[in-house]
């Protein structure tokens, strides 16, 4: 006799259990799409074997130890025509990393000082900034990119311009010139000794952070309050400045000086990296200053008054209260915005800055002709990029996450 | 009590006054000024340093663009005719307005085919845009790839015919078989549909594109805007089904599925673009069949695709995520199986709540397709900077050139973007 829990009975296999029953449909589909997967990886393959077999050609590295046979003019270390495509690379990876990291600076700047402004009760200023963020939201980066370029070029004036006794164009301060062929400013000489001036310059730095550690911990247990901005001011530039004269100014400034039709010494910052620069961070600004609007109008109004009822003064209902919980929604969009901005870094190619796309992917693909070899390694880089930032993303959400409870 | 009732009427008036006009600082526009414009110092000091650059940025356009010259045929003429003076040299938009807008090769007494597909887009958009168009528009919709294909590239009429009858084989089967299950009917009409084409490509004779009527124009001779919006209007709409069903995979019980869709999805995203272009434009090539001449406008559409979709994907994932568990739960205790489940109650409702993002992404892929010009096609930026810039009567107009692709891309972008606002609008059903 059958009773309830007696194990169901066991069917016999029918084939098209296969495609009804719940319990081997997932087998089904999963072997159905193994098979797809790879019958096409088999297929591309040999696809690709065979048009390699044709064009007479083979997968390899060694291409990256050839030397590469180019100029970059734009480079942070020592590169010449004879390095290694490798080294060409490196440059490349080098340049990116320094307009994204100094567009992600100035983005943030251009984005929090619109999303604030966007926010203002100024109804001229808050239409300005709407304008701004539309225009630069809706007109693609590259013609951006492009427009300042030009802007660049067509405005500032050509070094020769700075000749002769009456010059049509004067350098700023002595030491700024603002030319077509880049911005020239003066570039930090260290003399023996000044390792001593940085080392006091970055304790001085660990100085604030213990000092400010100690004032919140003091605040906390005995409820004393230490002012923490005028003495962190201090930490911040006596030090320094203090071991700057012990050691007899040891750092000094090479500037800029013209010698025939060029400008030399200094630091040069060429024309392509700064349209560049400011393309994408006043491009970006305009998505950063959207993020930034939102999370500010998500804390509700409940918890500034709260916060006012509580007795907290105006800055410190901002600090403690507001801020808190606008950056919990402000930050993953922004480090979202900081990936945009390195990948967008990519459109340098279009204004001849020297990064990892014009490098890898254009100069040294075209002569040596190793299309996948480079388009990999160039993914490679972007896909490392991106998978370490999102990971310490992840990492910061977790840390910031509502904790429910 | 009377007493000093009486005594009190002596100072109460017995005719109302009439209302008088609020003091000038209380009322009207100088009341507006006040409160939105110099509020308290600061305020005022913005509201200044905001005139003044608003100012200088319209006192250094206007002149330029009031000023413009409309009507010679190169910038060394505008210079003669500026004599010195500040003025837009608009007239290379007149003179090249073909080239920026259909490319230097498309044939010029052909022009009424693209932008008759142009205006037939809007035709076949407008039943998906606004739900209170009649249902039976959207036949034309389905139709509209197939007719827009004829026009733009014209050749024999065979081909779109043969392409839309597969299509049609393909729904026909699923029709048939979808009743008893999803997945027969799924799989089948695809392929019904595959077995179509291939039955129907042996069919068209390979000197068919020479005899038509319809000129037929090679890929390679589109550009200007036409091509960004062809990349844009083609690329949306095939990743928008990819996209779900990725978004689908990355939800899915099925462990393979699932790795397959999230490496796809974490790929894509985390590389730009440009290097996908790339991709098409030098690598792609190699992983065709050796014989095989798979055109370069192709390979661009398979790869923006794929590129579109995985943004899609992660958006879609958002609204199956923000979907309430109840949903599905309710789903299943109706007795509706995965994919009953997934057409009728899940997929309406997720996608109304990413219909905001889709928009989003549909924007910045259309603005993306500038990009191209990067792997030297002709689009609108490639047009400019390439043979138009380089041409010897137009060497130095940027800007005119520059704003008018800005301007171009803005109507559109902004466009798109107020509909979703209008949409979102118009989809909010709750919290009325």
């Amino acid at each position: 006799m059958a009773t309830l829990s007696d194990p169901p009975q066991q069917d016999t296999f029918r084939l098209s259990m296969l495609f009804n029953d719940t319990r081997y449909r997932a087998f089904t589909f999963q072997g159905i799409a193994l098979l797809l997967l790879i019958t096409a990886i088999a297929y591309l393959g040999s696809n690709l074997a065979a048009n390699l077999r044709a064009a007479g050609l083979q997968l390899g590295f060694s291409f990256l130890y050839e030397p590469a046979g180019y100029d970059i003019n734009q480079r942070l270390i020592e590169y010449d025509s004879q390095s290694t495509h490798l080294r060409a690379a490196i440059v490349g990876i080098l340049n990116t990393l320094l307009v994204a990291f100094l567009a992600c600076i100035t983005a943030t700047i251009f984005g929090v000082l619109a999303g604030v402004l966007r926010l203002s009760k100024n109804w001229l200023v808050s239409k300005l900034m709407a304008f701004y963020v539309e225009i630069f939201r809706n007109i693609p980066v590259l013609i951006w990119i492009v427009i300042i370029f030009t802007i660049t070029i067509a405005v500032l004036p050509a070094p020769r311009a700075f000749r002769g006794e009456d010059p049509e164009a004067t350098m700023l301060l002595g030491a700024f010139a603002f030319t077509n062929r880049g911005i020239y400013i003066p570039g930090p000489v260290w003399g023996p000794g000044s390792i001593v001036v940085v080392l006091t310059f970055l304790a001085s730095l660990v100085g604030i952070w213990g000092y400010r550690r100690y004032a919140t911990n003091l605040l906390y247990s005995t409820g004393q309050m230490l002012p923490t901005f005028w003495p962190s001011l201090a930490i911040f530039f006596v030090p320094s400045i203090l071991m700057y004269f012990i050691m007899g100014m040891p750092i000094g400034l090479d500037y800029p000086e013209l010698r025939g039709f060029n400008f030399r010494g200094g630091i040069q910052i060429g024309t392509p990296l700064i349209a560049l620069w400011f393309a994408l961070s006043i491009y970006t600004g305009a998505f950063i200053a959207e993020n930034v609007r939102a999370g500010i109008q998500a804390v509700s109004k409940g918890q500034t008054e709260a916060a006012g009822a509580l007795g907290l003064r105006p800055n410190r209902i901002m600090n403690l209260v507001v801020l808190p919980q606008a950056l919990r929604v402000i930050i993953p969009p922004l480090i979202s915005q900081y990936l945009n901005i390195t990948k967008n870094s990519s459109l340098a190619i279009a204004v001849g800055y020297a990064d990892i796309t014009a490098t890898l992917g254009g100069i040294t693909l075209n002569q040596t002709g190793r299309a996948i070899e480079c388009v990999l390694l160039l993914m490679l880089f972007y896909l490392t990029i991106s998978l370490s930032i999102s990971a310490v993303m992840n990492v910061y959400n977790k840390s910031v996450a509502l904790k429910e409870r | 009590m009377s007493d000093t009732q009486h005594h009190a009427t002596a100072f109460v008036r017995t005719e109302a006054i009439p209302q008088r006009e609020p003091p000038m600082t209380a009322a009207g526009p100088v009341k507006w000024i006040k409160d939105n414009l110099f509020s308290n110092w600061p305020n005022g000091i913005l509201t200044v340093v905001a005139a003044i650059f608003i100012y200088y940025i319209l006192a250094g356009a206007l002149p330029w663009m009031l000023n413009g010259i409309w009507t010679t045929s190169s910038l060394a003429e505008c210079r003669e005719v500026l004599e010195g003076a500040v003025g837009a040299c608009f007239s290379v938009l007149t003179e090249r307005w073909n080239q920026l807008l259909f490319g230097f090769q498309y044939p010029n007494e052909l022009y009424w085919r693209p932008a008759l597909a142009f205006v037939l887009l809007f035709v076949a958009a407008a039943p998906v845009l606004f739900f209170d168009l009649p249902r039976k528009l959207l036949i034309f919709t389905a139709l509209y790839p197939f007719i827009a294909y004829y026009l733009i590239w014209g050749g024999a009429l065979a081909v779109p015919l043969i392409a839309l009858g597969g299509c049609i084989a393909g729904a026909a089967v699923y029709q048939r078989f979808v009743k008893d299950n999803f997945a027969l009917g799924f799989l089948g009409g695809i392929a019904a549909a595959l077995v179509f084409w291939n039955i129907g490509g042996l069919l068209i004779p390979e000197t068919a594109n020479d005899s038509s009527w319809m000129t037929a124009v090679p890929s390679r001779d589109l550009g200007g805007f036409m091509l960004n919006m062809m990349l844009g209007v083609t690329c949306v709409s095939l990743s928008i089904p990819l996209g779900i069903a990725l978004a689908l995979g990355r939800q899915s019980s099925m462990p393979l599925i699932k790795v397959i869709c999230v490496l796809f999805i974490e790929f894509i995203r985390g590389v730009p673009l440009i290097t996908l272009l790339f991709v098409a434009s030098v690598m792609l090539a190699y992983f065709f069949p050796p014989d095989s001449t798979v055109d370069l406008f192709l390979r661009v559409v398979i790869m923006i695709t794929m590129f579109s979709a995985a943004y899609i994907a992660e958006v879609i994932r958002g609204g199956l995520a923000a979907l309430p568990k109840g949903q599905y739960e309710g789903a299943d205790s109706l007795g509706l199986d995965y994919a009953q489940a997934t057409r009728l109650i899940i997929l309406p409702q997720a996608l109304k709540i990413s219909i905001p993002g889709i928009v989003n992404v549909a924007v910045g892929l259309f603005k993306d397709t500038a990009l191209v010009s990067v792997i030297s096609m002709f689009d609108l930026v490639g047009m400019i900077r390439g043979p138009i810039l380089a041409s010897a009567e137009w060497n130095g107009v940027y800007w005119e050139l520059l704003g008018f692709a800005a301007c171009l891309f803005f109507v559109f972008c902004y466009g798109i973007s107020q509909y979703s606002q209008w949409l979102e609008r118009r989809l909010a059903t709750d919290h009325r």
